[in-house]
């Protein structure tokens, strides 16, 4: 709580001074303009969201009124606990579903971070033959989009007798180009003189990476966990995992909206799901991240 | 000639030797690579090499893949009618979403730079939320349906501007517009992000040297000052948009259906899926891929030799 009041008491006579401390070179009529503007587009762009949350609590008879209600009058969570129930009884249960994805992110993030981060922190602090040619096979990497190689992707992982096995998902994410490189771009900017400390105090590099490296660069841990938790989370797995039972909620959710009408409550429900939870981490983690891309540059 | 030639061979060999020796000094390094390297090559080096070779060959998976040369490459671009379709959809996607995209991204991110700091993290989770909010875009369907009870026909009809409910997503003169649209509200994504923090990054002194300068309205500032100091953000959002741009294919499959009617909606990728995932002519479709990456690569290092002018 004292944190808090600091900070309040830090940033109170910027607020007061916003008045004065306008740029010299704003005109008014500009500024109320781009304000009003950029409130519109705010709408604009959170209604579709704001719309399928409500249509998520909206009970049935809400569901078809037309005119159609932004709000839902009633909300229930009835929809939700209808994806348990009736879902239950089919061949998969819905938390099933659930498991799946919720395993694959788990485990693929948390793989990716680690992975990821070991080859940064090499690849930032230390000068060695082959890492600068690798950083850019990086960077050419993040320049292609996965689909390009998901055909070969897919003999791979059969010649590794992966395929449908979570493994299929969750071992080629740890390897995302752009997790390594905004973790690299973000260790440069630590003190090399850090890293010389710990090892004259004789510190093995495995030592210097985990008390030393890896608690200074929290921020970027948030950063990889969004990006890759955004994409596992919002994997349909359609490709290389076949099995009902393996598959994971986006699966689910196509299952579901292609049930027709009687379904649409529990859509939403489902969409709700599945994209609260990156929405939710980047609320709670935006600062860091924030912190991390300001190092995201791609310099030449 | 010689001479110079031998000299060379030396310094080379010199040269691979000093790099031999610290590489061996280096054994660390690698081994803390290791891990990350081998999966990288495994999935996005060898793909790739693997993808170009096939794309040569024909082969259906059960077969053994067999050499036919450059055929593939010849009955894509003049016998493929679909696939030019889809080369067609994939640039017009691209060059409208992506550049649209880009600036979008920019502006949104420099405009609300000034906010005071709770509006603007507040901002920022607002225009950020449609691109991190997955399959949020099939709620889109809801408002385009093709009845009159769709939301937007019923709209339309009650200000008299169509008489009858058009059917968004059957009608190949609407799919790629509407479709257009709901890339763009989630065309603000990791570039976004990017830009608002390079630019909480620039340094202040420079905007109030820019004032003694004379620099009148927030235009130039923008040109002269803030530009400049954001290029590798500038190069790093391309990157992110281009590759966006290029990919595109959920939003069209999961909104216009899959195949579209007419194939009106279908894009490379979409085309990649169709041959190796459902007609499983790998062969065939490993010279789609070849193309896209192409594609990609070289769209990214044009934009990247524009984007070094900026400013100057």
């Amino acid at each position: 709580m004292s944190k808090k009041k600091k900070q309040e008491n830090i940033e109170k006579p910027y607020r007061k001074k916003l008045i004065k401390k306008r740029k010299p070179n704003r005109s008014v009529w500009g500024d109320i303009f781009l304000y009003l503007f950029l409130a519109f587009v705010a709408l604009v762009m959170a209604f579709p969201i704001i719309y399928a949350v409500s249509s998520a609590l909206k009970p049935l008879d809400e569901l078809f009124k037309f005119p159609p209600t932004i709000l839902a009058k009633n909300p229930t969570m009835d929809n939700f606990s209808d994806l348990f129930v009736t879902m239950g009884k089919s061949w998969v249960s819905f938390s099933r579903y659930l498991f799946n994805t919720v395993f694959i992110t788990f485990v693929g993030t948390f793989g990716h971070l680690i992975v990821a981060s070991m080859g940064a922190f090499v690849l930032a602090k230390y000068d060695f033959p082959g890492g600068k040619g690798f950083f850019k096979l990086v960077t050419v990497a993040m320049m292609f989009t996965g689909y390009v190689t998901q055909i070969p992707n897919y003999l791979i992982l059969n010649r590794l007798g992966w395929i449908d096995t979570y493994w299929s998902i969750i071992i080629p994410a740890f390897a995302a180009p752009i997790g390594l490189f905004l973790m690299k771009q973000f260790m440069e900017g630590l003190p090399s003189s850090l890293i010389e400390a710990a090892k004259i105090d004789g510190a093995n590099e495995w030592k210097v990476f985990i008390s030393i490296v890896m608690p200074n660069v929290k921020p970027a841990w948030m950063t990889l966990i969004i990006f890759s938790v955004q994409s596992l989370w919002n994997n349909p797995a359609a490709t290389y995992i076949y099995s009902e039972e393996k598959k994971t909620l986006v699966y689910a959710m196509r299952q579901i909206q292609s049930g027709g009408i009687a379904r649409t409550g529990q859509g939403a429900a489902v969409l709700v799901v599945l994209m609260i939870v990156p929405i939710v981490i980047f609320v709670f983690s935006e600062s860091q991240i924030l912190e991390t891309m300001a190092s995201s540059g791609l310099k030449d | 000639m010689k001479e110079f030639f031998s000299k060379y061979v030396t310094l080379r060999k010199h040269n691979a030797q000093v790099a031999w020796k610290k590489a061996k000094k280096s054994k660390m390094c690698y081994a803390f690579l290791a891990p990350y390297a081998i999966l990288f090559t495994l999935f996005y080096v060898v793909p790739v090499v693997i993808s170009i070779f096939y794309s040569f060959t024909y082969y259906n998976i059960l077969e053994k893949p067999r050499f036919i040369g450059l055929a593939n490459y010849i009955s894509l671009i003049l016998e493929d009618d679909i696939f030019l379709i889809g080369i067609k959809n994939t640039f017009l996607i691209a060059i409208i979403t992506g550049p649209l995209g880009y600036i979008m991204s920019f502006l949104f991110a420099w405009l609300i730079n000034e906010l005071p700091r709770w509006v603007r993290s507040i901002a920022v989770i607002v225009f950020y939320a449609p691109s991190i909010a997955g399959n949020c875009y099939v709620i889109f369907s809801v408002f385009f349906r093709g009845d009159a009870y769709g939301y937007v026909n019923a709209f339309l009809m009650n200000l008299g501007i169509i008489d009858a409910p058009v059917l968004w997503f059957i009608n190949p003169d609407y799919m790629l517009p509407i479709c257009m649209l709901v890339i763009l509200w989630m065309s603000l994504g990791t570039g976004f992000l990017s830009f608002v923090a390079g630019l909480q990054g620039v340094d202040r002194s420079q905007f109030e040297a820019g004032y003694m300068d004379g620099i009148k309205n927030r235009w130039q500032e923008l040109w002269y000052i803030t530009l400049p100091n954001m290029k590798p953000m500038l190069m790093f959002g391309a990157v992110m948009s281009i590759t966006q741009a290029f990919g595109v294919c959920d939003v069209t499959m999961a909104l216009c259906g899959y195949p579209s009617t007419d194939y009106a909606a279908r894009t490379i990728v979409t085309h990649l899926f169709d041959y190796g995932f459902t007609r499983f002519e790998m062969g065939y479709a490993c010279a789609i891929a070849t193309i896209l990456f192409l594609m990609m690569i070289l769209c990214n290092k044009a934009i990247q030799s524009l984007l070094k002018r900026v400013g100057t």
